[in-house]
């Protein structure tokens, strides 16, 4: 490594004396800084590599499920299902994205010089939440966009097959923007409690996958009311009742998951997830601020 | 104006660690040299400064804000280099320190500019577009010292900026801090564990030692005590310095030297006649300046 030698050539010191931007503009800075993390922009060509091969691979599943329907005119997937089928691979992506937000900010020690700066502690883990959760929304949302153009524009029926495909596309982008909010919650607050990126991306693998089994099990209780609350347990089918409930045959003839008249609870519990993580997430980062 | 002042300032983490007692100091702009063995309650000091730790009790004002309720405003006058290692690795010091002149409220072509000016002022140029990863330690020193001045700030909080440098490193970096609080007009604290470093940069030093107040005080101040004289003979010192004694000069004896405050011209004139007179083989007599070191270490009690 090339030592510089220490040659200082005198052009001078410039004061700054032009605006100095609140609050808004540097919590825009931090969240726009994340959502380009999420995606590797910025970065080496190896942090690139898995953001963008997820988003190939729902972008080819979303062309292929448009060229489907636009050659044989059967709707293999519906947009709000889109997400329902792309759930491996959020996981994966959170798995990936959440620990370069946070846990190597938390490895590399650059967390002082963030909380030396006019930033109030909040707006660090909220303006990285709200980046995870843009990337996940623009990760399911973008295909079904591309699916929308592709059934609106081939399907021949006008400006009023244009209208009901909108009609359809709307809920589709709500659900993608619930999955969103849910599992970059979870999946952020996970990431923030360790400086190791690969212990963070088991954790929130094992939170999302572990759960699965407890759903499994209640499920099969001999009680209808545990069945059809047993899937609280795991946040994927979590997402899944909530959707059930509020978008009905949007999800398909028959519902993901049958929670019966529980559609309520799921919706409460939904929100006190988030709320809840989120709670825990400002209170790690209260901690960690001031060491 | 006052730069920082403090007032009973203590400061109690839960467990019932001391970390700051009672600390009472008052400085004015430049640089000042906060100096205290590790430990000794600096970096807990700098956090309470950045309002990022409240003190337990007692009260602090920095460029004539409280940093406790006005942390954001302190803050955003203020540039803070951390101790520790605070990169990371796979960005550009460029990208790094553009980024956080964003944070500390910059709009982004200014801070993109102002960027690669602080990065040039602490000397790295065409290797600020690689990932940080690779720079050696003088490197990501400098990188540090550049993200806490890229926003422009009127204090510099630098917490032992040269852990970690070689020799040669630690010079180039006490010299770009000595410019910096001289050429730039921003007060520079440093902090470190090196008197002998800190002393030579500074206009006025702080010490600490567990947690309180040892001294404070212009640096001129501390050096200005009377110099002494160093007289070191073969053999006979006894006698030189019963002899010195009788001509009223304060001697003290320092192993084999003799120390004679230095009144004026005239002593060196009164040292060699005795030593003439005594017929003694001269070793050396030299000028020697108080050191703060000595200031400091005679009041240790292990020196008593």
């Amino acid at each position: 490594m090339p030592e510089p030698t220490g040659v200082i050539h005198d052009i001078g010191y410039q004061r700054y004396t032009g605006p100095r931007l609140g609050r808004r503009a540097v919590f825009g800075a931090l969240y726009l800084h994340g959502l380009r993390t999420a995606f590797g922009l910025g970065r080496s060509a190896k942090a690139k590599i898995f953001p963008w091969l997820v988003l190939g691979i729902v972008t080819l599943v979303a062309a292929a499920a448009t060229a489907v329907r636009s050659q044989i005119g059967e709707v293999v997937m519906t947009y709000a299902q889109f997400a329902d089928n792309m759930s491996w691979l959020v996981i994966f992506f959170v798995a990936v994205v959440a620990p370069e937000l946070v846990s190597r900010d938390l490895r590399s020690g650059v967390l002082p010089l963030y909380f030396s700066r006019p930033l109030p502690r909040s707006d660090y883990p909220l303006a990285k939440l709200l980046a995870l959760a843009t990337a996940l929304w623009l990760l399911l949302g973008g295909p079904q966009l591309l699916m929308f153009l592709g059934a609106a524009f081939t399907g021949g029926e006008g400006m009023g097959g244009v209208w009901d495909e909108l009609l359809d596309l709307l809920p589709g982008l709500l659900y993608a923007g619930l999955w969103a909010v849910v599992f970059a919650s979870v999946g952020l607050l996970v990431a923030s409690l360790t400086g190791k990126r690969a212990f963070a991306a088991g954790g929130i693998v094992a939170v999302f996958l572990m759960t699965t089994p407890i759903v499994g099990v209640l499920s099969i209780m001999p009680s209808r009311a545990v069945n059809e609350l047993a899937f609280l347990a795991s946040p994927s089918t979590l997402v899944g009742g909530v959707g059930g409930w509020a978008l009905g045959d949007l999800l398909g003839p028959q519902a993901p998951v049958p929670i019966g008249g529980f559609g309520p609870v799921y919706a409460v519990a939904a929100v006190l997830l988030v709320a809840g993580c989120v709670a825990l997430l400002l209170l790690r980062y209260r901690k960690v601020a001031a060491r | 104006m006052t730069l920082i002042a403090t007032e009973s300032l203590t400061k109690t983490y839960g467990g019932g660690v001391t970390a700051l007692a009672d600390l009472t100091v008052a400085v004015e702009p430049g640089i000042i040299g906060l100096v205290g063995a590790n430990g000794a309650g600096k970096s807990t000091l700098i956090k309470i400064l950045l309002g990022l730790l409240a003190p337990t009790s007692g009260r602090v004002r920095v460029l004539g804000l409280d940093p406790t309720a006005d942390s954001a405003r302190v803050r955003a006058r203020v540039g803070y280099m951390p101790e520790h290692d605070a990169l990371p690795p796979d960005l550009s010091a460029a990208e790094l320190v553009t980024h956080l002149g964003q944070i500390s409220g910059l709009p982004r072509t200014v801070a993109r500019e102002r960027a690669s000016e602080a990065l040039r002022h602490v000397g790295l140029y065409e290797e600020r577009y690689r990932p940080v990863g690779g720079y050696s330690t003088g490197m990501k020193q400098r990188v540090k010292l550049a993200q806490a001045l890229v926003h422009d700030p009127d204090l510099l909080l630098l917490d032992e900026p040269t852990n970690g440098l070689d020799p040669a490193g630690r010079d180039a970096m006490l010299a770009l801090v000595h410019r910096i609080g001289t050429e730039f007009g921003i007060s520079v604290l440093v902090c470190s564990h090196l008197l002998g470093e800190v002393e030579r940069i500074c206009d006025t030093l702080v010490a600490i030692d567990g947690g309180r107040l040892l001294r404070a005080d212009h640096i001129s101040a501390m050096t200005s005590a009377t110099d002494v004289l160093a007289v070191e003979v073969s053999e006979g010192t006894e006698e030189l310095a019963a002899r010195l004694a009788a001509l009223d000069l304060p001697v003290r004896r320092d192993g084999r030297l003799l120390l004679v405050e230095l009144a004026d011209d005239a002593t060196y004139d009164l040292i060699l006649g005795a030593v003439a007179e005594l017929d003694l083989p001269l070793h050396r007599l030299d000028q020697r300046r108080h050191r703060v070191a000595e200031l400091f270490a005679t009041r240790e009690p292990s020196h008593a």
